[in-house]
């Protein structure tokens, strides 16, 4: 009764509505838009050259590669106030110390945590459940700047890279990792902050660009493929080796919101969402970017 | 501004957009994504964490899949239209050049922005202008030669300045900002960003 009202109220609002004020600006609004120039899709920035051509030499030196390294040495090492090696304790998923394909099927949940966790939460949750650290002092600097490489980079790394050339098989038939992959769906579509921006305005269709990047229509699974090949990645950028939780921050900070807090369910769901819609496709391993 | 009047035609759409909910669902996992919103952020830099909150458009664009029903569509454009406070002495055309700096930059709102510097326009970012610049995004419509095949006249002036100052208020989930709504650019800025579409001189337009 109460709703019917209602939309009568505003039914009639709107018929009634005076317009004359602006009329015209939204008459001349009304034009047919015009038959502008394609886009070049195709055409490349010289950035973009550059890049291309840099990736190409570094082919067969990835300089993830290091950090892998660096990664496997820190996995195996009795580390932490409890001077225990996540190699004899951390469970990816896959069992106690069990690291290839691990990465290929998170986001998952983990009962003992009572959360869906990425790979790279799920290690920072080793790290604090297993070995001891102070969660605080990992979440002060989470990323790689250009003179320190936090610990968590380069093991994330390194699990990452056990699985190269795998599928993607985020178990979303897992009722809890469903659950976080509607609510990752969710936040992608939120629109808030001084420009309205939420993820999909500019990864929610296919074809589009700010400048000359090219933006992965996350929606798609070879768009969200897109979004997840290659990370963890070297950044040409500063010379930085980052993770994709530092992506999904960096595109907040684009998007104007204010900043996720590390190794949190809402960067959690959201990697749920993006990698789940890529299930199936094959993971490369850690790569470069530009 | 009429940041009332917005959250009354928000308020008025509500209950007949939950009642076309087709899942009861839909709505639960919405609500629980924007618990995880407001949990799971912190400020730093500019961006504090009023920016998670929604205004009356931004909730009923997000409730509708961006796809409100049109007269609630209308009702909440007309708001916003009124909301537009178009320069007194009635000059809509600045100059061209300066319209070009404004729409090259992509400065502004980031956490990493210092707030005290101008923003930016960001045009480029999502739209083709200006032929000399190849840089340029594909989120928006290509504006090459706007006022050469849209005029430049005193309705598409006003058309202009009005879309620049508040995109929603012809298309109410535009993925366009709100330039003058947000007090992101000022009325000399509006006015160079026309003059860069529609003076014949611009480059634009040769
Ligand atoms: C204002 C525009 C904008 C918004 C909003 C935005 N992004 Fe991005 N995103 C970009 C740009 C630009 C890039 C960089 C593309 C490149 O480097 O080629 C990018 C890159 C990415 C990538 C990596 C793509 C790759 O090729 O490696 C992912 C994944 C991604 N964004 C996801 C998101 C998610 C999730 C959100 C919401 C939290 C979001 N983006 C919001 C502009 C945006
Ligand atoms: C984040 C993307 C984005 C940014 C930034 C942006 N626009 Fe737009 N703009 C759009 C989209 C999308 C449309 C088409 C939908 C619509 O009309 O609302 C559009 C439409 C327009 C139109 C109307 C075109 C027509 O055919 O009527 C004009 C004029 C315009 N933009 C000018 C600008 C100017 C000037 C700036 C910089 C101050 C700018 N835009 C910044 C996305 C953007």
């Amino acid at each position: 009764m109460r709703i019917a009202l209602i939309l009568a109220v505003a039914t009639a609002t709107a018929a009634a509505l005076p317009i004359p004020g602006w009329a015209q600006a939204k008459a001349a609004a009304r034009k047919p838009p015009p038959p502008a120039a394609a886009p070049k899709a195709e055409e490349k920035d010289a950035a973009t050259l550059e890049f291309e051509k840099f990736r190409a030499e570094m082919e067969d030196s990835n300089p993830a590669e290091l950090f892998e390294a660096k990664g496997e040495e820190l996995w195996k090492a009795r580390r932490g106030p409890r001077n225990v090696s996540l190699a004899e304790s951390c469970d990816l998923g896959l069992g106690v110390g069990v690291v290839k394909g691990a990465y290929v099927q998170t986001p998952r949940h983990y009962p003992d945590a009572g959360a869906v966790m990425d790979a790279e939460r799920r290690i920072v949750w080793c790290m604090v459940e297993k070995q001891g650290f102070n969660f605080d002092d990992i979440a002060k600097r989470p990323f790689a700047s250009d003179t320190h490489t936090p610990d968590i980079t380069s093991l994330v790394t390194y699990v990452a890279a056990q699985s190269k050339n795998m599928k993607l098989a985020v178990p979303l038939d897992d009722p809890k990792v469903r659950e976080a992959y509607e609510i990752g769906k969710e936040i992608a579509a939120y629109r808030a902050g001084p420009y309205d921006f939420s993820c999909n305005t500019c990864h929610g269709a296919d074809g589009k660009r700010i400048r000359m990047q090219a933006l992965p229509n996350i929606s798609t699974p070879q768009g969200a493929l897109r979004g997840v090949q290659g990370w963890p990645g070297y950044r040409m950028t500063g010379g930085v080796m980052l993770t994709h939780q530092w992506r999904m921050g960096d595109c907040f900070r684009q998007q104007r919101f204010p900043q996720p807090k590390y190794a949190s369910d809402a960067v959690a769901y959201l990697l749920t969402y993006l990698i789940g819609t890529a299930n199936g496709l094959e993971y490369k391993g850690p790569g470069i970017k530009r | 501004m009429h940041p009332k009047n917005l959250a009354l035609a928000a308020c008025a759409a509500l209950p007949f957009l939950a009642a076309t909910q087709p899942a009861q669902a839909d709505a639960d996992r919405r609500a629980v994504a924007m618990a995880v919103i407001k949990k799971d952020f912190e400020p730093r830099g500019q961006a504090g964490l009023d920016r998670l909150a929604e205004d009356g458009l931004q909730t009923l664009c997000n409730r509708t899949g961006n796809n409100p029903p049109a007269y609630v569509a209308q009702r909440l454009e007309a708001d916003q239209m009124a909301g537009i406070r178009y320069p007194s002495d009635g000059k809509l055309l600045g100059d061209w050049k300066q319209g070009e700096q404004i729409a090259q930059s992509g400065r502004g709102f980031t956490w990493t922005d210092n707030p005290g510097l101008p923003v930016g326009g960001n045009c480029y970012n999502c739209h083709q202008i200006a032929p000399k610049e190849q840089s340029f995004g594909t989120v928006g419509p290509s504006l090459y030669q706007f006022g050469k095949l849209r005029g430049n006249g005193p309705d598409i002036q006003k058309y202009v300045y009005g879309k620049i100052f508040n995109a929603k208020a012809f298309n109410l989930c535009s993925e366009m900002p709100r330039f003058g709504h947000v007090g992101a650019l000022n009325e000399q800025q509006i006015r160079h960003l026309v003059a860069l579409l529609l003076d014949p001189e611009s480059p634009v337009n040769k």
